[in-house]
């Protein structure tokens, strides 16, 4: 591998991207930054590489350690200027959340994110799939869970709790 | 692969805005100002229902709604910030409560949990209203954070709304709770809608506020009666909040926000 020497790194942008790609989600570690679509671009321009992340939610305090993490992982792999952007638009979709992303999720006990998430006076998410055992019988327990991006709910079949990733 | 295809125009940070050589002109600064504290000084009354909120999921509902808030804050205070050489944290930690430009809705004390709901109403249909508005600003910077806080704040009216309906259509001692909540509240909306110099100095750039009204109207009322409640009928406050004239539970909301700041300038963790 050239690009891990120091003085020998490729300043190729798919190379950086990939390596970028390694990062996870600190709240949710199955997912990368790749997955999640928070990874959004890679310039370089000379010996300065950078890197643009959004923000999933405006107040979202994971941004800080992702930040941190690609820093950290390209350092590692030789890239000693770095900078980390964040960019707010567009705005970060649950749509830019990549199938295996989405798979990840569910065999990680978190239900992925419905491409619509309803409308109406009061917004209701149907048919969310019970990330344990398949049922779409499923029961919001809060809108807001342990982070930003999820939602609780509890399988009315198995009884399980289990987070639901709201599509956004 | 996908590297390269999503271009981004506009690099928007909270962090680095300041690094970055967007700077925005000083007549969108201080209209951005103004939006930021109400954001600011709404996150901070939100936060103070964690522990106390009457279940634990709401203590983190509130807690969760409090954190878009504050990044709303930090987006728009790091911008206007950019225009005077000034970071988000001397903006939120360094002026006194006559410099703050908040709405006084925000300020007003939580209250019984009825009452934070029916500000929770009406702040949530006017930060709708008012983002959908931004979102086609001529300013890039304040048109993109608008644009994202739009989601957030999307979610934020479904939290009150059902909430609204579970307690005005709940017990008679839960409905009656939530209409003092709404008069309690109410006095406070016109100060919203009313004409704001910095808007119509911003021109384009910003919304004028007296135009989001109808939205308001258009909504709200019928919302409360469907929840079986009547929409107040109480006399409007005096307002004065975009020129730093505020509600009495400002200051001591404020020395609790920046006292740490204000004692260890700099600290760290």
């Amino acid at each position: 591998m050239n690009h891990t020497g120091v003085g020998t790194v490729l300043m190729d942008e798919k190379v950086i991207w990939d390596i970028a790609a390694t990062v996870v989600d600190p709240e949710v570690p199955v997912l990368t930054i790749e997955d999640l679509g928070v990874l959004r671009r890679v310039t370089v321009d000379g010996d300065i590489v950078t890197v643009d992340i959004t923000p999933t939610y405006s107040g979202c305090p994971a941004v800080d350690a992702m930040r941190d993490d690609i820093v950290s992982a390209l350092s590692t792999a030789g890239y000693a200027d770095v900078r980390v952007r964040q960019v707010l638009a567009p705005a970060w979709t649950t749509e830019w959340m990549s199938s295996e992303g989405r798979a990840k999720l569910e065999a990680f006990g978190i239900a992925p994110p419905l491409q619509d998430r309803g409308g109406g006076v009061v917004n209701v998410g149907l048919g969310i799939r019970c990330p344990h055992c398949g049922s779409l019988h499923t029961r919001q327990l809060s809108r807001f869970g342990s982070t930003s991006c999820k939602a609780l709910y509890v399988c009315q079949r198995c009884q399980e709790p289990f987070d639901y990733f709201k599509a956004h | 692969m996908n590297h390269s295809n999503h271009v981004v125009s506009t690099a928007i940070t909270p962090e680095s805005i300041a690094d970055s050589s967007l700077v925005a002109p000083d007549a969108v600064a201080e209209y951005a100002l103004g939006l930021g504290d109400d954001a600011l000084v709404l996150a901070h009354r939100l936060s103070e229902w964690i522990t106390n909120a009457p279940e634990l999921e709401e203590d983190v509902a509130l807690g969760n709604i409090g954190l878009d808030l504050l990044g709303h804050a930090r987006s728009l205070l790091t911008y206007a910030g950019s225009a005077w050489d000034q970071t988000e944290d001397d903006l939120a930690y360094f002026r006194d409560e006559q410099q703050f430009r908040s709405h006084q809705l925000f300020e007003q004390p939580n209250g019984d949990f009825a009452a934070t709901i029916a500000r929770q109403l009406i702040a949530s249909v006017y930060f709708v209203e008012l983002y959908r508005a931004l979102s086609a600003s001529t300013d890039a910077t304040l048109a993109a954070i608008a644009a994202k806080a739009l989601k957030e704040v999307d979610y934020h009216l479904d939290h009150s709304v059902q909430w609204l309906q579970r307690l005005g259509l709940g017990t008679d001692y839960s409905h009656e709770r939530m209409q003092a909540g709404l008069d309690a509240m109410w006095p406070y909306v016109d100060e919203l809608f009313r004409e704001d110099p910095c808007a119509a100095a911003a021109g384009d750039a910003a919304v004028d506020p007296r135009t989001l009204r109808a939205a308001f109207d258009a909504t709200v009322p019928g919302l409360i009666v469907e929840a079986g409640l009547e929409v107040p009928s109480v006399p409007a406050a005096r307002g004065g909040g975009r020129s730093g004239v505020h509600a009495e539970a400002l200051g001591p909301m404020l020395a609790e926000l920046q006292v740490l700041a204000r004692a260890h300038p700099g600290a760290r963790w």
